[in-house]
């Protein structure tokens, strides 16, 4: 029983790791279908910040906590500068967009490479994250771990609440719905895509903040992630949060449950294979947002 | 007083664009055409280059030509398909691995197990699923119907259920990285990240000789060679027609009564098996194949080659395709970092600014002469078959 909720909770914070990082995605790519590759390099901006305002912040905790929102900026401007200068100019060609935007992470990752070493860096974490919290049952759960999820659960509720209750989450929700009749109706579509694009990236830079807690960070950290990332948001059905969020935590779990069962390497295996699978029966994603528009 | 004689009807009424654009229909001059070029191609890669280049940088124009045969399929899968495959790697990879394991049961002997799994693996006999590769007719076919039967695999069901654009390239790249980590994880039965190294001979011949090297070129030169005609033939075939009005129309085939989906599978399923034999013709002419070769890197950079010569062509994705691995090796030796920035600056500059490739410099400048009317993309089939033929570019 402890093992098996031990392995759940793995899942979870497997999940929790996921749906932080394809959250941006899920509103990048569900507003304008549009696949950016770099986005795993936004999350490597927001790792890289964390680690250079230690160097000048020497609390741990603070210097954590001061990261959240420079990260946040930070990588939001890099998206918002990327949208401008080259994917706007490619909204009719999402393949080839997709191309251009690998481009752009080969550059940023080369471009760390040569700012930071291509070895990889280490922050300290706050002593706080550093623990475990025992359960009941001889069940401990570590503090970072638990921390990520909180991140991860708050950025979901701060985004669904700004898409419902704000006039700029209105205005996102119109141009998803169906761009032509928000344009119609005066929403400056290609004003609200510079934004959505600078909120999307810095989420990704959140991300990394919450990453550096994990593991080390380099300059090809954002490469291995993107993938299940886009994965998360492929299988979710674009136009929508809560399929990225219960798909997050579902691959999360059958990854963590077939690692438990067999390797790693046959897990990822198995998550491929359950993605294909889930696919023939719902080739749109668990949810679609049902509208009127004829694309 | 000179009356203005109208000009002759026979001459006023232009039989419209149709004959405006002769190079590019097929006939009698277009096939001696292609005939000369194909010549043309076989004096340089089977005279020219082995004079020219020493054995040094022979070697690495073989390794160039395999990355060529796999963008002659990327060409055909994405170019004429609109379905961009991140993924290629998996079946270059599968092709050299199967290559790779024959060659390691080879040099083992018989009895013997290739020299890594007693490193790795601990293994006191050959995993059965290794057993089969020890003869050459399992293992020759496999490289190229194994990296099809995957394709065929993936395809059948993810085309079928309308999966597209970007979904299956995020797909086919999940792909590639799952592979990728499978062959790491098993370690003691794939070589790990290592992959399979030290091949030393290749059906008996002595791969450090230079002349069996070089035997080993002319071998991969007469194959992409074969794959360029075979392709040729596609193209210019009903399919080929059928496949770029998939890409560009895909509903609208469906109505005709078509299925897109079976279609498409053809193109993918060649694709893969072209870069399965690229991948069983590199082992031998590198004489490694590892997952650092075949993993989401090495198959995205499969696809720059093809966008910077002309992804719709026929010769553009090869001579991309070398000309990238060159510049790549010329540059990389000296300035490691620079390349990368290069690299990426190409996917951004092709890709964005010029998405019909170096081809479409070429074309744009024959119509410069004025020699052919502007291309116009109607809804006619013929006009749509010219346009095709003219390397331009779908909205994808």
């Amino acid at each position: 029983m402890t093992v098996l909720f031990g392995q759940l909770f793995t899942g979870i914070s497997i999940g929790a790791v996921l749906l932080l990082i394809a959250l941006g995605l899920a509103l990048t790519f569900g507003q304008m279908n549009v696949i950016n590759m770099a986005h795993g390099e936004f999350i490597m901006a927001g790792a890289y910040t964390t680690y250079v305002l230690q160097q000048s912040i020497t609390g741990a905790g603070l210097s954590l906590v001061v990261a959240l929102p420079v990260a946040f900026v930070v990588a939001g401007t890099m998206g918002a500068l990327l949208e401008v200068l080259l994917i706007r100019r490619l909204y009719a060609r999402p393949l080839d967009t997709l191309l251009v935007t690998w481009g752009v992470s080969l550059m940023l990752q080369q471009l760390a490479r040569d700012v930071f070493g291509s070895p990889n860096v280490q922050t300290r974490a706050p002593e706080l994250l550093t623990g475990n919290v025992a359960l009941p049952g001889g069940l401990t759960i570590a503090n970072n771990r638990l921390f990520i999820l909180g991140l991860a659960l708050a950025a979901v509720a701060a985004l669904t609440l700004a898409l419902r209750l704000t006039p700029l989450g209105r205005r996102i929700r119109a141009v998803v719905q169906n761009r032509d009749l928000a344009a119609v109706s005066g929403i400056a579509t290609s004003r609200v895509d510079r934004t959505t694009f600078f909120v999307g990236s810095g989420l990704a830079g959140l991300a990394g903040v919450a990453l550096t807690l994990l593991g080390p960070i380099g300059p090809t950290m954002g490469t291995n992630l993107i993938i299940d990332a886009f994965l998360v948001v492929v299988v979710g059905g674009i136009g929508q949060l809560k399929g990225s969020v219960i798909v997050a935590f579902a691959l999360g779990v059958l990854q963590a449950t077939g690692e438990y069962l067999t390797t790693l390497s046959v897990a990822k295996v198995i998550v491929f294979v359950a993605i294909v699978a889930f696919l023939q029966w719902r080739p749109q994603g668990m949810f679609t947002l049902r509208t009127r528009s004829l694309a | 007083m000179t009356a203005v004689t109208p000009a002759p009807p026979s001459t006023a009424v232009d039989p419209a664009p149709v004959s405006a654009v002769p190079p590019s229909r097929p006939g009698g001059r277009p096939r001696l055409r292609t005939a000369a070029g194909f010549a043309f191609g076989a004096a340089l890669l089977f005279a020219v280059a082995p004079l020219v280049l020493s054995d040094f940088r022979l070697s690495l124009l073989a390794k160039y030509l395999c990355v060529a045969m796999v963008a002659v399929g990327i060409g055909i899968a994405w170019g004429r398909g609109g379905m961009l495959t991140l993924g290629q790697g998996v079946f270059f990879g599968l092709g050299g691995y199967a290559m790779a394991m024959h060659l390691k049961l080879a040099d083992a002997g018989p009895a013997g197990m290739p020299d890594f799994m007693q490193l790795y693996g601990q293994l006191d006999e050959l995993p059965l699923w290794w057993r089969p590769f020890a003869s050459p007719w399992f293992a020759l076919p496999a490289t190229v119907l194994l990296p099809m039967a995957v394709a065929f695999g993936l395809g059948s069901l993810v085309f079928r259920r309308r999966v597209r654009g970007a979904y299956f390239a995020i797909l086919s790249q999940a792909l590639a990285a799952a592979m990728v980590i499978l062959l790491i994880g098993q370690q003691g039965t794939t070589g790990g990240t290592n992959g399979l190294t030290d091949i030393k001979g290749f059906f008996g011949y002595d791969l450090d000789d230079p002349v069996n090297q070089r035997m080993v070129y002319f071998i991969i030169a007469g194959t992409l060679l074969a794959l360029l005609a075979l392709a040729r033939q596609l193209i210019h075939s009903r399919y080929g027609e059928l496949l770029v009005a998939v890409r560009d129309g895909e509903e609208r085939v469906r109505f005709l009564g078509y299925d897109p989906a079976s279609v498409k599978l053809v193109a993918y399923v060649v694709a893969a098996g072209m870069a399965g034999l690229a991948g069983a013709l590199f082992v031998p002419a590198v004489g490694i194949i590892s997952p650092a070769l075949i993993g989401i890197v090495p198959s995205i950079e499969f696809v720059i080659g093809v966008a910077v010569g002309g992804r719709a062509t026929l010769l553009g994705p090869v001579l991309g395709a070398v000309a990238v691995a060159w510049a790549r090796t010329a540059l990389s030796e000296r300035f490691p970092g620079t390349w990368t920035y290069l690299q990426g600056l190409l996917f951004v500059v092709v890709v964005a600014f010029l998405p019909g490739g170096l081809a479409s410099l070429w074309a744009l400048a024959r119509r410069r002469d004025g020699s052919a009317a502007p291309a116009r993309r109607g809804w006619s089939p013929l006009a749509r078959r010219r346009a095709a033929r003219r390397t331009e570019v779908p909205a994808a």
